[in-house]
């Protein structure tokens, strides 16, 4: 393969990077990708995981009380490092205790199997304790992002039925105790305090009162692989956010993945830096190195890279799953920064959210002596499908192969909802996958319809574009919707446009995603107003301020122009790709739709 | 540059930034980030926006000395 140039969209050529099979560490477990794919299939690789003893299948039982019976009963499963210096540890033994007495705490609340239980808060450890407490109790899991303004939070329980709660007091003041009266349905609010000691707010419970009670013994309830386990809140280009179902059968990828592409080894210290309120913080924040029974670290402090840097080298740190947004903040800082670390335990990075551009990935060799890994993934894929592996060369910019017991293709659609596959290499289309792995969602919560629309046939339609190289590397194009992407979060305009229209001086918004060089993208909105009322500088801020207010940090534009009047098409409906092309400079394409233009 | 100055300082920056907060209501010991909500790209945009203001060149070394008042206080007095 040496020899061989990638290029980029821009013309750039970057030399592939071919792996020192003598490498540090141990072999990697996927050494050979065709024979491992030849071999691979999903059912002989339920033999990695146990089930429960009843028969069945819990994703805590895989993450957390099979090792806690076994020889890793007393290794360390989390290792906390707070934010002001305080450290915590639970081994896996005290794990099981722990989720033990959450999951009790439910059944004494009356939470019911399939009930939902959401929880809202930074990294901390009770969180994973609640999560996979939860799952013992048959429960369904929906993890929000602790940095959502009161209107996502609202939105997401009241679609989800949120019976139940796990949050802090702070958290609960500044953002959920306002809702409460439009959540009917959300009987049980449970609060974490930074000390520890009871909040006392009326109509809650305190976390630490009601744990207290509790067992450390406890029988899972019986969960099956099609048992749902897990929902997870992503946005559309249309409509309130689709709550997409996954089931305990999805361990079985985050186990497979951890192994595989994540390469992790049983004495291995792993950090995932995504917040469990995503579903990379869920899957391979918690369930992937679980399930793979190595210590698993997590750190609340927000991104700042010498804290990084330090983290790595103290923590010992031997595998690392991180971002494009903290990688490209890293390469600003410079190499000099790193200097003063020595990182010998690493040795294997691995990046997801989006594209990794191809300078960071050659970056990572002189800065890291290796680089980062790509992948691939969508939270209704569950669990990583695509990626690039320890032993296998790396294109940079690329997102890699496919895993094993994953079929992926590049389609065009058709009419009538049928799919073409195109076989040549090197022509764009939608990226599809064959159907048939365990952490492919089960449903969309409420809008089964919406669900059908993701397949045809067989195949799984991502609404990404992409092509495939001769080689069978997959390199990402762009999203096929309006859907922006944001530091590594995927973010639907019609939220943010929704929470723009209450302001009562908006008349119209078109939102979308601006291209930035640390986040990807950021939020742009465009707005009209209504009569009465003239743009100026304040009323800019004011609207700013209305929308981060209700949307949160995370979720709010960052930008706000305003204009006389929005495109649309004859129905009305805002062209946002439109906007976005003006914005970005780009040929406008077919405006035959356009019925009323920008002014 | 004093603590009643550099408060000022940010509080102008931030009403581009993030006009709903309130920095009045922040003790120079809290970390920014938190008191505020602010994520990591307001943050960035907030060293900018001191960046232009003071005309300091402010590397990102030096960031984690700008994430409360009292800190930035003393990082801007010389």
């Amino acid at each position: 393969m040496n020899g061989q140039d990638t290029a980029d969209a821009s013309g750039h050529v970057y030399d592939i990077i071919v792996k020192d099979r003598a490498a540090r560490g141990p072999a990697p477990h996927l050494d050979d990708y065709r024979r491992v794919c030849a071999e691979f299939s999903w059912e002989s690789a339920r033999a990695m995981l146990t089930g429960l003893p009843g028969g069945g299948l819990n994703i805590a039982h895989e993450a957390v009380d099979r090792h806690a019976a076994g020889p890793r009963a007393e290794r360390v499963a989390l290792r906390w490092l707070g934010r002001s210096g305080a450290r915590r540890t639970l081994s896996y033994r005290e794990l099981r205790a722990e989720t033990n007495r959450f999951a009790n705490a439910l059944v004494a609340l009356g939470v019911q199997p399939g009930e939902r239980v959401f929880v809202l808060a930074g990294r901390v450890l009770e969180l994973y304790v609640a999560v996979l407490g939860a799952f013992k109790a048959g429960a369904v899991v929906c993890p929000l992002f602790s940095a959502f303004g009161p209107e996502p939070l609202a939105t997401r329980m009241t679609l989800g039925d949120a019976r139940v709660l796990v949050t802090t007091d702070t958290l609960y003041a500044r953002k959920v105790a306002s809702l409460r009266e439009r959540l009917p349905g959300l009987r049980h609010v449970i609060l974490l305090t930074e000390s520890g000691a009871p909040a006392g707010v009326p109509g809650t419970h305190d976390w630490s009162t009601l744990l207290a009670e509790c067992s450390t013994d406890f029988e899972i309830v019986p969960t099956n692989a099609d048992s749902i386990a897990l929902l997870h809140f992503t946005s559309g280009t249309t409509g309130r956010p689709k709550g997409a179902l996954h089931a305990h059968g999805a361990v079985l990828t985050h186990h497979v993945t951890g192994h595989y592409v994540l390469d992790l080894h049983d004495d291995d210290v792993f950090w995932c830096t995504a917040d469990p309120g995503w579903v990379t913080g869920m899957s391979y924040g918690i369930i992937a190195p679980l399930s793979n029974g190595v210590t698993n670290l997590v750190v609340e402090a927000e991104f700042d890279a010498q804290t990084w840097y330090g983290v790595l080298q103290d923590e010992a740190i031997s595998v690392w799953y991180t971002a494009p947004t903290a990688i490209r903040m890293m390469m600003k800082l410079g190499l000099e920064a790193l200097a003063a670390y020595c990182l010998p335990r690493l040795r294997f990075m691995a990046s997801v959210g989006e594209p990794l551009n191809p300078e960071a990935v050659v970056w990572a060799m002189q800065a890291f002596g290796m680089p980062f890994h790509d992948n691939w993934w969508q939270t209704e894929t569950g669990g990583i499908m695509i990626g690039n592996f320890a032993a296998q060369d790396v294109k940079p910019g690329s997102m890699g192969r496919p895993i094993p017991g994953i079929e992926a293709a590049i389609v065009k659609r058709s009419t009538g909802g049928a799919i073409e596959i195109i076989g040549d290499p090197d022509v764009e289309g939608e990226l599809a996958l064959r159907r048939g792995w365990p952490s492919l969602m089960r449903d969309y919560l409420h809008e089964h319809e919406r669900y059908e629309k993701c397949f045809a046939g067989e195949w799984y339609l991502s609404g990404d574009l992409a092509r495939r190289d001769a080689d069978g590397y997959f390199w990402f194009v762009g999203r096929a919707d309006d859907v922006i992407k944001s530091a590594g979060h995927l973010i639907g305009p019609f939220e943010v446009e929704s929470a723009l229209m209450e302001h009562p001086a908006v008349a119209e918004v078109g939102v979308i995603g601006k291209p930035d060089p640390m986040a990807g993208e950021v939020v742009k909105a465009f707005v009209a107003l209504k009569a009465g009322f003239a743009p100026s500088d304040e009323l800019r801020k004011q609207l700013l301020g209305h929308a981060r207010k209700r949307l949160g940090a995370a979720v709010a534009p960052r930008e706000i122009a305003f204009r006389e009047n929005l495109p649309k098409t004859r129905s009305g409906k805002i062209m946002r790709r439109l906007l976005r092309a003006r914005e970005l400079g780009l040929p406008e394409g077919d405006l035959s739709t356009l019925e009323s233009d920008e002014r | 540059m004093n603590e009643q100055q550099i408060r000022a300082m940010v509080a102008d920056a931030l009403a581009e930034i993030a006009p709903e907060v309130d920095v009045g209501a922040v003790d120079d010991s809290s970390d920014l980030r938190q008191a505020l909500d602010l994520d990591s790209m307001d943050f960035l945009n907030l060293v900018i926006a001191l960046s232009q203001r003071t005309g300091c060149q402010i590397p990102e070394a030096d960031y984690p000395k700008l994430y409360n008042l009292k800190n930035m206080a003393a990082y801007f007095a010389d």
